[in-house]
């Protein structure tokens, strides 16, 4: 298999997992903003942050508001963490290797790229933005079921979910970091009524409200919801299952010992993480970054084992340099 | 549906004789189209328009600074040739295809032809697709032409002449297969009565001439396609010649040049070694190194892969020298001197404007004839004389005093017709037909080749950048039973 077909392949499952998860993101918090004191604001602001496109934002917008937020990650197309950037380049990555994929999904990913631009610029009022999002979300549903039932599941498709688990696992542990920001960090204006409210919402963001309901049957938690979502084995928007879902994938891919040995070096700290010491010394938020740290690390050696055409004694120094 | 209106004045038709009568292996589709009905064509037309876009045929044009895949035209009633026609066809293709290469490989070797006169030294030298770079290169077989698509009409005498010889990187055969499949969907009960000469075995043949071209005697070498890219417009015959031979599709990007001097992949299991490349790109763009520094489409080295003979590639580098209208005027004398025999398909009359006295008879009858470019293809900048205005005229009576090598002039060939489908009726439309001709070691003629239809009444003009569609071809074997 080429690597640039592999490359894009790659950022393929990378931008249709962001469209969904960004989809879903904006959904809930909007939901949730109907529920909360008219006191707190910063809702807007976390959005931004889950996103990781702070910087970005403010350098555009002096404060961040229901309508600039919207608009950013709805539409805006010179940021590449918004809906019509990201389907956009799913588009592109596709139509550069129609050949490999099913037509049909061609067709899909096509017309996902048609609804989103007839319609993202409605969407920032609040009437339909709901079923907007709703629809995007169906979509990707749909590619997704597509492919996995029509493709073979060879090293073509295996590069798509690689893209996709480690794009779902860093949104799943943003959504943690700065959910848990927000409850943590300002306990003063959010009376603890809404801590249940808000747990929730952090659920939601990922779908994984009632599926925790049925593991856990405590009441929502910090504790049980940030272990839930890290290291839990059976949930498929968790860290832990994303990175067996990476190591399954990349187990049976060529040249892949350094790639794989990073995994499992994650998957081993993620399984030894005690969440409970943790959030009581206050170092989530730390944690977190290191765990982000570590998916960076895998993202860079996919890019140079089988992308960037290093040398095998490059990729080994690099891995040695990394570790 | 009836016939009787059908007039194709002094065309010659492919299908009906002036008399309305079918024409040798015409008959039973001839009789299907008079006994059906217009309602039952105009169903079968839109299945068939069905069938090319779920087949996802198109092609791409380029217009308004936007790439748009459109479709591929296509008109359901086929074009018939008798076997018995064909086979001399084919025969005059293989003695031409011959005789270019024999050219090619004497122009970058020996040179014979230029020191027996037969050929102006002259003309070489101010030929737009001479490689000098290419001297002393002695390809295998002494083939450097491995594809060629050659464009054939028919005057309104009957007789086919050969238009142009197209052998830089000639495109339209997957059109050609894909035209074949749709129209068994559209007919499966003419395929029934017919001996229609099967032509889906292409991809193989072409397989198959390219590895027998492969530095590294192998049964399976490892044969690459080498496209420009999506934005090509025929970047969906690239695809698909790569996924019907297995072959890899690559772009410039994914080839490199090792130290070794041999031509491999990036693949993700790390570099892989090429042994034949079927490259799509004009030679100019293929190695910044030794052609146009700026291209990125090409591989940097891949002139001095191809030298050292560790890579073959297909058609080689250069092989457009025998690709231009003027060399084309000189094919007839190639035969004869290459290979001792008179030419069985015959040139288009051509007046070399290189030549002053021909040149003269040129200008002075701009009105009537075809005035072509000798380098460009795609029917561009091209005069069509009794179509033409008075101001067009001066204009390339301008352009051929600035530039005479450039031009050559043909008189009008009045090419034949073929019963096409139009809203309510069958009506004469024009053809021409390009065979592809593969050369290894061995050769292989197309059974037909694409039949390009000009779809605006009355235009001559067949190229599907400029409103021209395509019917399918079929060769017919007379029915043994």
């Amino acid at each position: 298999m080429l690597s640039r077909v592999a490359e894009r392949m790659y950022w393929f499952g990378r931008y249709l997992e962001r469209v969904e998860n960004t989809a879903r993101l904006v959904n809930v918090n909007a939901n949730l903003l109907l529920d909360l004191p008219k006191s707190v604001k910063h809702i807007w602001d976390s959005l931004i942050h889950i996103t990781g496109s702070g910087e970005l934002f403010f350098e555009k917008h002096g404060k961040a508001e229901e309508r600039n937020v919207i608009r950013f990650i709805l539409a805006d197309t010179s940021n590449p963490g918004s809906i019509t950037y990201s389907v956009r380049m799913c588009r592109e990555n596709v139509r550069t290797t129609r050949e490999i994929m099913p037509s049909e999904s061609w067709e899909q990913i096509n017309e996902l790229h048609l609804f989103v631009k007839q319609h993202a610029n409605n969407a920032q009022n609040r009437e339909g933005r709901h079923e907007f999002l709703d629809e995007i979300i169906n979509y990707c549903h749909q590619i997704n079921g597509f492919l996995s039932s029509n493709m073979s599941h060879d090293e073509t498709f295996n590069f798509i979910q690689v893209g996709m688990n480690l794009e779902r696992a860093d949104m799943t542990s943003r959504i943690v970091d700065v959910g848990c920001m927000d409850l943590l960090g300002h306990k003063e204006t959010i009376p603890d009524a809404f801590d249940n409210i808000l747990w929730m919402n952090v659920l939601r963001s990922l779908s994984a409200y009632q599926m925790y309901k049925q593991h856990i049957h405590d009441r929502v938690n910090s504790n049980d919801v940030v272990s839930f979502l890290i290291q839990d084995e059976y949930f498929p928007r968790t860290v832990a299952f994303a990175l067996s879902e990476l190591n399954r994938c990349i187990s049976i891919l060529p040249r892949n010992d350094h790639a794989l040995r990073q995994i499992t070096r994650m998957q081993r700290i993620i399984g030894e993480l005690e969440v409970e010491k943790i959030i009581a010394s206050e170092k989530l938020h730390e944690t977190l970054d290191d765990l982000q740290i570590e998916l960076g690390k895998i993202h860079e050696l996919v890019m140079h084992t089988w992308f960037d055409y290093l040398t095998d004694s490059e990729t080994t120094q690099e891995a040695q340099a990394q570790s | 549906m009836t016939l009787k209106n059908y007039n194709s004045s002094h065309f010659y038709d492919e299908l009906l004789t002036p008399d309305g009568k079918a024409r040798p292996g015409s008959g039973r589709l001839i009789s299907y189209l008079k006994k059906t009905t217009n309602d039952n064509l105009q169903k079968r037309k839109h299945a068939a328009e069905l069938a090319i876009k779920t087949m996802g045929i198109t092609f791409t044009v380029y217009s308004e600074g936007e790439n748009i895949d459109r479709e591929w035209p296509y008109d359901i009633i086929p074009r018939v040739i008798s076997l018995r026609e064909w086979e001399k066809v084919e025969a005059g293709l293989k003695q031409r295809l011959t005789a270019l290469n024999h050219f090619i490989n004497d122009l970058y070797n020996e040179q014979k032809i230029l020191k027996d006169k037969i050929i102006p030294r002259d003309l070489l030298k101010s030929s737009k697709n001479y490689r000098e770079q290419c001297r002393g290169i002695k390809p295998v077989y002494g083939v450097w032409a491995h594809i060629c698509g050659t464009d054939l009409v028919r005057d309104s005498d009957g007789t086919i002449y050969v238009l142009e010889d197209n052998l830089r990187v000639p495109s339209g055969v997957s059109y050609m297969i894909e035209n074949r499949k749709v129209t068994k969907r559209v007919f499966p009960e003419l395929f029934e009565d017919y001996n229609i000469l099967p032509m889906g075995d292409y991809p193989s043949q072409l397989f198959d001439t390219l590895s027998s071209i492969s530095p590294r005697p192998m049964d399976y070498p490892e044969v690459a396609v080498l496209t420009p890219g999506i934005y090509n417009s025929a970047y969906f015959e690239h695809s698909f010649l790569a996924q019907q031979m297995g072959a890899e599709l690559v772009e410039g990007s994914d080839l490199v040049v090792g130290d070794d001097e041999c031509v491999y992949m990036k693949t993700i299991g790390g570099l892989s070694r090429v042994d034949v490349i079927y490259r799509r790109i004009d030679d100019l763009f293929i190695d910044p190194e030794v052609f146009n520094k700026d291209s990125l489409l090409g591989v940097p080295g891949l002139i001095r892969a191809w030298k050292k003979g560790n890579v073959a590639l297909a058609n080689a580098p250069g092989a457009g020298v025998a690709d231009d209208k003027v060399v084309y005027t000189y094919v007839p004398d190639m035969i004869r001197y290459y290979l001792d025999e008179d030419a069985i398909l015959p040139n288009v009359p051509s007046f070399s404007c290189d030549n002053e006295k021909e040149r003269k008879h040129v200008l002075a009858n701009l009105e009537n004839l075809v005035v072509k470019p000798a380098n460009e293809s795609g029917g561009y900048g091209m005069l069509i004389g009794p179509k033409s205005s008075k101001r067009e005229r001066a204009e390339f009576a301008r352009l051929i005093k600035a530039r005479p090598r450039n031009y050559i002039g043909q008189p009008v060939i009045s090419i034949s017709t073929v019963p096409t489908l139009t809203e309510n009726s069958i009506e004469p439309r024009h053809v021409d037909l390009r065979p592809f001709i593969l050369h290894g070691d061995r050769m292989y003629v197309t059974a037909g080749g694409l039949t390009r239809v000009a779809l605006v009444k009355g235009s001559l003009v067949v190229n599907s950048s400029q409103g021209g569609g395509s019917k399918d071809t079929w060769i017919v074997a007379p029915n043994r039973d």
